[in-house]
């Protein structure tokens, strides 16, 4: 692993000048237009800013879901452009608990089922997946929903199956694309407790957020504008106790 | 990891319960014709070989008249070839004496010489024409291998004191005596001539051209007597060879006595006298019939492909339609081959069930008979069908697999 030099403890996420270009010639669109940034591990962050600044694109590499045009992208001190496929696989698999806007449950499957669905992928055994999945399903108060499928479920009950999906496999970091867009304040209430508990426990969690009220319980913000970072702001300080992947 | 494959496969199937059974209906009706229709032309090949061996597969037949081609049939003229006129030479008693010596013509057992004879029967203001009329010797019906169901088979004293007497096929006695009658010791009036039946055969159905219990026999020398007038000519001479693996020494040795008997050269004697060989006879139906398996399993086979087909198209609609879902497994940790693994067991799980039931479909449809042919299932087509229906999943499964397998994440999660 390569060491941050003079750095301690050696931040969980390390962006350093990453573009993202989509299309070619006169279609050709610059997501991102050269982002730096460190998260520690144990932070809150939370990423703002207008509609098509870039926010998901960074969200999808953070998440290894895509990969930079150019610039780095060093995860827990590993540069995932040297990963293969299967590599990128295991760290989305292991390490990353992702939460989409649209909550990408896998229709007509149980509620249960979805929630297991990374712990089968990595290779967890039936018995203790169940119960993993069960304590994840109480934790975000659906203990009484586990076979409905998501077509039955509300829009806040499938976001929390979500989440229940992403924390399940116990995961250091948790990165969330807009995890409230969808939801009434109350059920994002829910949602933002859970991620404070989360992160209470001592792990990253990243979200992307258009609400300040979400924004004002996270312990730093950080704005984009035009594929750029704006501004970042930390409002909280760093709690002590991190969670190491 | 491979059971978890399994259900999530399974599951993936059971969410499109119709289209996955219309899909398995495909490789079910593939699998179902390759068993049947090779059973109809297994069963068929083996009802022709039975009949064919049924007649006597040491059974050669000597008529005149060459392969037509020449002359021909009622052409007046005739065709003169070689100096000889075909329709001047005809089979004599001294043809028959002369295939009888068992020195000149060693390898033939028995020798019958037929008439035929165009006669109606009369009995009790019932009319009825067998379909043949047959003036032979007492050894023709073990040569032929017709058997007596009651009575009996005339006897040489019969032919030696020109007995009127006569032996009936089924048909023949249903259409002159109606159900209930014993036919034996009554007397059927065969044109002017009163002959009494002495026997009834054995019904041997039809051999798929005639119906061979639409017959008479009577001794030759009473037909020749009272119906084909006593010109000391044969339409047809019969012999046994003394094995089947003899015939075609026979058929030598019988055309160099005829040849040499109407004086002509060898290759004349080809071309006038025609021998039916029934060996090779079975040979060639033999081969017809394998053409006609071969056919009809093609046909199948087709019908599989484009089931296979229909695999294909399906499994690449669900991909198509399940873009998202691959995108969802991808983002939370699952690996190319997972996906592969998911959507290529899915394909082969559809044909294999649709190859099961098909094999089960093509079991129960070989027991009916089609077309008037018992099919007689082939083994090897089980096998071949089945195995054939589970690499036709697996081949037509490996490319949309493979293109649910390679979609990258994030491609496949923006799906719409
Ligand atoms: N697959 C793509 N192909 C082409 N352009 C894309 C693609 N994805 C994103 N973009 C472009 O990249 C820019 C940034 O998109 P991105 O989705 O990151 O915005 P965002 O900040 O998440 O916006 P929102 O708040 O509306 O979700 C946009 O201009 C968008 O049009
Ligand atoms: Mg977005």
């Amino acid at each position: 692993m390569t060491e941050e030099p003079r750095r301690l403890p050696t931040p969980v996420i390390v962006v350093h000048q990453v573009t993202k270009t989509y299309g070619m010639g006169d279609t050709e669109v610059h997501a991102l237009a050269g982002v730096s940034l460190a998260i520690q591990r144990g932070d809150f962050v939370a990423i703002m800013g207008a509609s098509g600044s870039g926010k998901s694109t960074l969200m999808n590499i953070l998440g290894c879901l895509d990969l930079p045009s150019t610039g780095r992208y060093l995860l827990d001190g590993v540069d995932v452009q040297g990963l293969d496929e299967t590599q990128l696989a295991e760290v989305r698999n292991r390490k990353i608990g992702f939460i989409f806007q649209s909550f990408n449950l896998i229709p007509r499957t149980s509620a249960i089922a979805n929630v297991e669905l990374p712990m089968v992928y990595a290779g967890v055994k039936k018995a203790e997946r169940r119960e993993r999945a069960l304590l994840a399903m109480e934790s975000v108060g659906l203990a009484k929903r586990l076979n409905h499928t998501p077509a039955e479920l509300s829009g806040g009950q499938q976001q929390r199956v979500a989440v229940a999906r992403a924390i399940a496999t116990n995961p250091a970091m948790i990165l969330a694309d807009e995890p409230t867009g969808n939801l009434d304040s109350a059920a994002s209430a829910d949602v933002l407790d859970l991620f404070e508990a989360l992160n209470a426990e001592g792990r990253t969690v990243v979200l992307i957020t258009h609400e300040n009220e979400v924004a004002d319980r996270a312990k730093r913000v950080i704005r984009l504008r035009d594929g750029r970072i704006l501004e970042d702001v930390r409002n909280q300080p760093l709690a002590p106790t991190a969670i190491t992947a | 990891m491979s059971l978890d494959n399994l259900r999530i496969a399974l599951q993936g199937l059971l969410a499109n319960r119709l289209r996955s059974a219309l899909t398995m209906l495909g490789i079910l009706i593939g699998v179902g014709a390759v068993i049947v229709l090779v059973a109809v032309g297994n069963g068929s090949s083996i009802a022709v070989q039975s009949q064919i061996q049924g007649l006597g597969t040491n059974v050669l037949t000597v008529q005149t008249g060459g392969f037509g081609g020449f002359g021909g049939g009622g052409a007046g003229g005739g065709g003169r070839r070689n100096g000889t006129t075909s329709r001047s030479v005809t089979l004599t008693k001294a043809d028959v004496t002369g295939l009888g010596n068992t020195t000149l013509v060693p390898d033939v057992k028995e020798v019958a010489p037929t008439v035929n004879a165009s006669v109606t029967g009369t009995y009790d203001g019932t009319t009825y024409q067998p379909s043949q009329f047959v003036g032979t010797t007492a050894n023709y019906a073990q040569i032929r291998n017709y058997e007596v169901a009651s009575g009996s088979f005339f006897t040489d004293e019969d032919q030696a004191q020109h007995r009127k007497v006569v032996v009936l096929g089924t048909t023949v006695v249903s259409q002159l005596f109606g159900q209930g009658v014993n036919p034996i010791d009554r007397v059927v009036k065969f044109g002017s001539a009163r002959f009494r039946v002495i026997g009834v055969f054995k019904p041997r159905g039809t051999n798929g051209v005639q119906d061979q219990d639409d017959i008479a026999m009577a001794p030759l020398a009473a037909v020749q007597d009272s119906l084909t007038g006593n010109s000391g000519t044969f339409q047809s001479i019969t012999l046994e060879a003394t094995s089947s693996k003899t015939t075609d020494a026979a058929q030598a040795e019988v055309l160099a006595v005829l040849g040499s008997n109407h004086k002509l050269s060898s290759a004349q004697a080809s071309t006038t006298f025609r021998v039916l060989n029934q060996a090779s006879l079975l040979q060639t139906s033999n081969a017809s019939n394998r053409v006609f398996t071969v056919l009809l399993g093609a046909v199948a086979a087709i019908s599989l492909l484009v089931g296979g087909i229909g695999v294909m198209n399906i499994m690449l609609v669900t991909v198509t339609e399940r873009t998202r879902e691959i995108g969802i497994r991808k983002a939370v940790g699952a690996k190319k081959g997972d996906i592969l693994g998911q959507f290529l067991v899915e394909a082969v799980l559809l044909s294999l069930l649709g190859g099961v039931t098909g094999v089960v479909g093509g079991l129960i449809g070989s027991q009916f008979k089609i077309v008037g042919i018992t099919p007689v299932v082939a083994p090897y087509s089980v096998g071949l069908a089945f195995g054939v229906a589970v690499l036709v999943g697996l081949f037509f499964g490996i490319y949309p697999a493979n293109r649910a397998a390679s979609m990258r994440p994030i491609d496949a999660l923006r799906y719409e």
